[in-house]
């Protein structure tokens, strides 16, 4: 017999099993069926590893993967970099009375669609853009400069997009650093950049992992901003996945492709965790 | 006489609000100096003045003997307690006390037997592996004294570190901090608005009030002879009465129009003066002997509120609506002395304190 709390529990736990059943795990299995197939001369599907072969024997698909993997890498630390002192001045600093209003000025900019923030940015530093126009006014070049569809532009975009999901874990890590403990290490006889490596980063390093996380798998499997901003040269994994679903119809050969990216960045997160001595649910607490 | 601490005629405003206000004293070297006062009388900010946290606005502070305005907390020779200790949660205990070692740039064998022995006179040699969750919090108190006191600084400051202990540890506590600083011999400057802790502990107490000392004196004599009716009523506990100065030799009281009691002034009264009237619980006599000298008066008893050898019984005096507070000795001769009996109860003249 079921009691009645459990019944109340399996109630109120049933969409979330039904949603992780039905749009993650199966369309996954079903993937993961389709990535081991391929269709043979006579147009019969058989089983095959040769989707998983690929990608190692064609450069440019596991040179793609390396080139998102390293982009995605660089993402997370400039967008630490960026936000940390953001971070740091808004729960520190600021007079409480500010802080709550800088919080929202910091989320507003999310309330609009990453396309429409991504278009802002193209208005910005596109050859007939605004930066492009100011400059040429005051005379400080004299034809326009391409700024758009490069690697520089791509990973800004990048950055941008991800900044929120740096700042807030970050935040409250921050909160819950008892200013006293940055006093007691600077009456100790700290200077400030110890109290910074030895005191503050080690007590955040939790909200520094899963913000990290989070940044680092938006951004790998990010597909709008490089396509927008990247142009041609810059080839993102996910434009492979896109390529093989889409535009040569090879879905065998897309779910295996899938497949990889999902697999390479668990590895690169546990490789991360590792390096730092972390481990998961201690960053996620 | 040496000086480990002296501070003149301090001062500090928050916008519009004067924290400390001219504030000047001397702490002996190797004394346990306590500053006690309400909440919200600016002792924290004094303190933090001390530390370094903060700058005075004008006045002076020197240890031994130099002027410290100006130098920021890392590079003063006075070490703080925090309120809530502020151990580093992610570093065990070995680390926590080497921290400020490790600053010093001291070499790690040195830091290692500095640690082993400062753990070792805290009472806890097997705990430096330790993690600070794993603490009790009477540990925890004994790591945070350690990690300040492992730097020998000229002068640890405390900012009520006993405040989050609950009572039984508190008590046991402020022997062992006691035994400490005697034991070390650092001169330790203590703030807290708990009036046992200073006592017990200090040998030196200021009582703070609104920014400005009231009276800087030992425990006994605050106790014995307050300075000022909000010392009076802040140190111990005191009955307290509006009256007016009815006449100058002998002094004579007369409060709430019935009662004329003779009395001590303690400030400059003249006939006609309104003052206030102190007298202390325990100087109150049950049932005195009839010949003896002292202000005599009926009381009604309304309750007996009984803690030990500290049990007190609330009475009004005869005909009026006053209440006093007198102890009840605890040794069998007031065993039947319950609510409603009248009771004849006297204090002697020198008990009864005025202040304006």
């Amino acid at each position: 017999m079921i009691n009645k709390g459990q019944l109340t529990l399996y109630i109120f736990l049933a969409p979330v099993l039904l949603w992780l059943l039905l749009l993650i795990v199966i369309p996954h299995i079903d993937l993961f069926i389709i990535s081991l197939q391929i269709e043979d001369d006579m147009g019969d599907m058989v089983w095959s590893l040769d989707n998983y072969r690929a990608f190692f024997d064609e450069q440019i698909y596991w040179l793609t993967f390396v080139r998102t993997a390293i982009y995605a890498i660089l993402t997370t630390i400039l967008t630490f970099l960026i936000t940390f002192p953001v971070a740091f001045y808004i729960t520190k600093v600021m007079s409480f009375k500010y802080s709550g209003f800088f919080t929202i000025l910091l989320l507003v900019p999310f309330w609009v669609s990453e396309m429409v923030r991504i278009y802002g940015w193209m208005i910005l530093l596109r050859e007939s853009g605004v930066f492009n126009h100011f400059l040429l006014q005051i005379g400080l070049i004299e034809v326009p400069i391409e700024m758009l569809y490069n690697d520089i532009s791509m990973v800004m975009g990048l950055v941008y997009t991800s900044m929120l999901f740096m700042v807030v874990p970050l935040m409250s890590s921050l909160e819950g650093l008892d200013d006293s403990l940055i006093e007691a290490a600077y009456d100790l006889g700290a200077s400030k950049l110890v109290i910074f490596s030895k005191i503050v980063i080690p007590y955040i390093l939790p909200g520094i992992t899963s913000g990290a996380i989070v940044v680092f798998m938006l951004t790998l499997g990010n597909y709008l901003t490089p396509n927008l901003m990247g142009g041609k040269n810059s080839l993102w994994f996910t434009e492979q996945i896109y390529n093989q679903f889409i535009a040569s119809f090879n879905w065998n050969q897309g779910a295996a492709f899938g497949f990889l990216l999902l697999v390479l960045s668990t590895l690169i997160i546990w490789l991360g965790l590792k390096l730092t001595r972390q481990n998961l649910s201690k960053a996620l607490a | 006489m040496s000086f480990d601490l002296e501070v003149d005629n301090l001062v500090r405003d928050f916008a519009s609000f004067r924290a400390v206000d001219d504030v000047s004293f001397q702490v002996e070297k190797g004394s346990f100096f306590s500053i006690l006062g309400p909440s919200g009388c600016g002792k924290t900010t004094l303190l933090r003045m001390i530390a370094g946290f903060l700058e005075p606005d004008d006045g002076d502070i020197r240890i031994r003997g130099e002027s410290v305005l100006g130098v920021p907390p890392n590079l003063r020779p006075v070490n703080l307690i925090f309120q809530h200790l502020s151990l580093f949660p992610m570093m065990d205990v070995n680390e926590n006390i080497a921290f400020g070692l490790k600053r010093r740039k001291l070499q790690s064998a040195q830091i290692k037997h500095k640690v082993a022995s400062i753990l070792e006179r805290v009472g806890l040699p097997e705990y430096g592996e330790k993690k600070i969750s794993q603490l009790s919090g009477g540990q925890k108190q004994r790591v945070a004294i350690a990690r300040a006191l492992v730097l020998e600084p000229s002068i640890l400051l405390l900012d009520e570190p006993l405040g989050a202990l609950d009572l039984k540890l508190r008590e046991q506590m402020k022997i062992e901090l006691k035994k400490l600083q005697q034991d070390v011999g650092t001169t330790f400057v203590y703030i807290t608005h708990d009036q046992s802790e200073a006592l017990v502990m200090s040998d030196q107490v200021a009582v703070m009030n609104r920014g400005a000392f009231e009276q800087v004196d030992t425990p006994k004599g605050l106790y014995a002879h307050p300075k000022s009716g909000f010392v009076a009523d802040f140190i111990g506990e005191n009955n307290a009465y509006a009256a007016r100065v009815e006449s100058a030799d002998p002094f004579r009281v007369r409060f709430d129009q019935e009662l004329v009691f003779e009395g001590r002034a303690m400030h400059d009264l003249t006939v006609g003066d309104q003052c206030q009237l102190f007298i202390r619980p325990e100087s109150v006599v049950i049932n005195p002997a009839p010949d003896e000298q002292l202000n005599r008066f009926q009381v009604q008893v309304k309750n007996v509120l009984f803690d030990g050898a500290n049990t007190k019984l609330l009475a009004t005096i005869a005909d009026t609506g006053l209440e006093i507070m007198t102890a009840l000795p605890q040794d069998k001769r007031f065993d039947h002395v319950s609510a409603g009996d009248k009771l004849e109860v006297g204090v002697f003249q020198d008990s009864c304190i005025c202040f304006r």
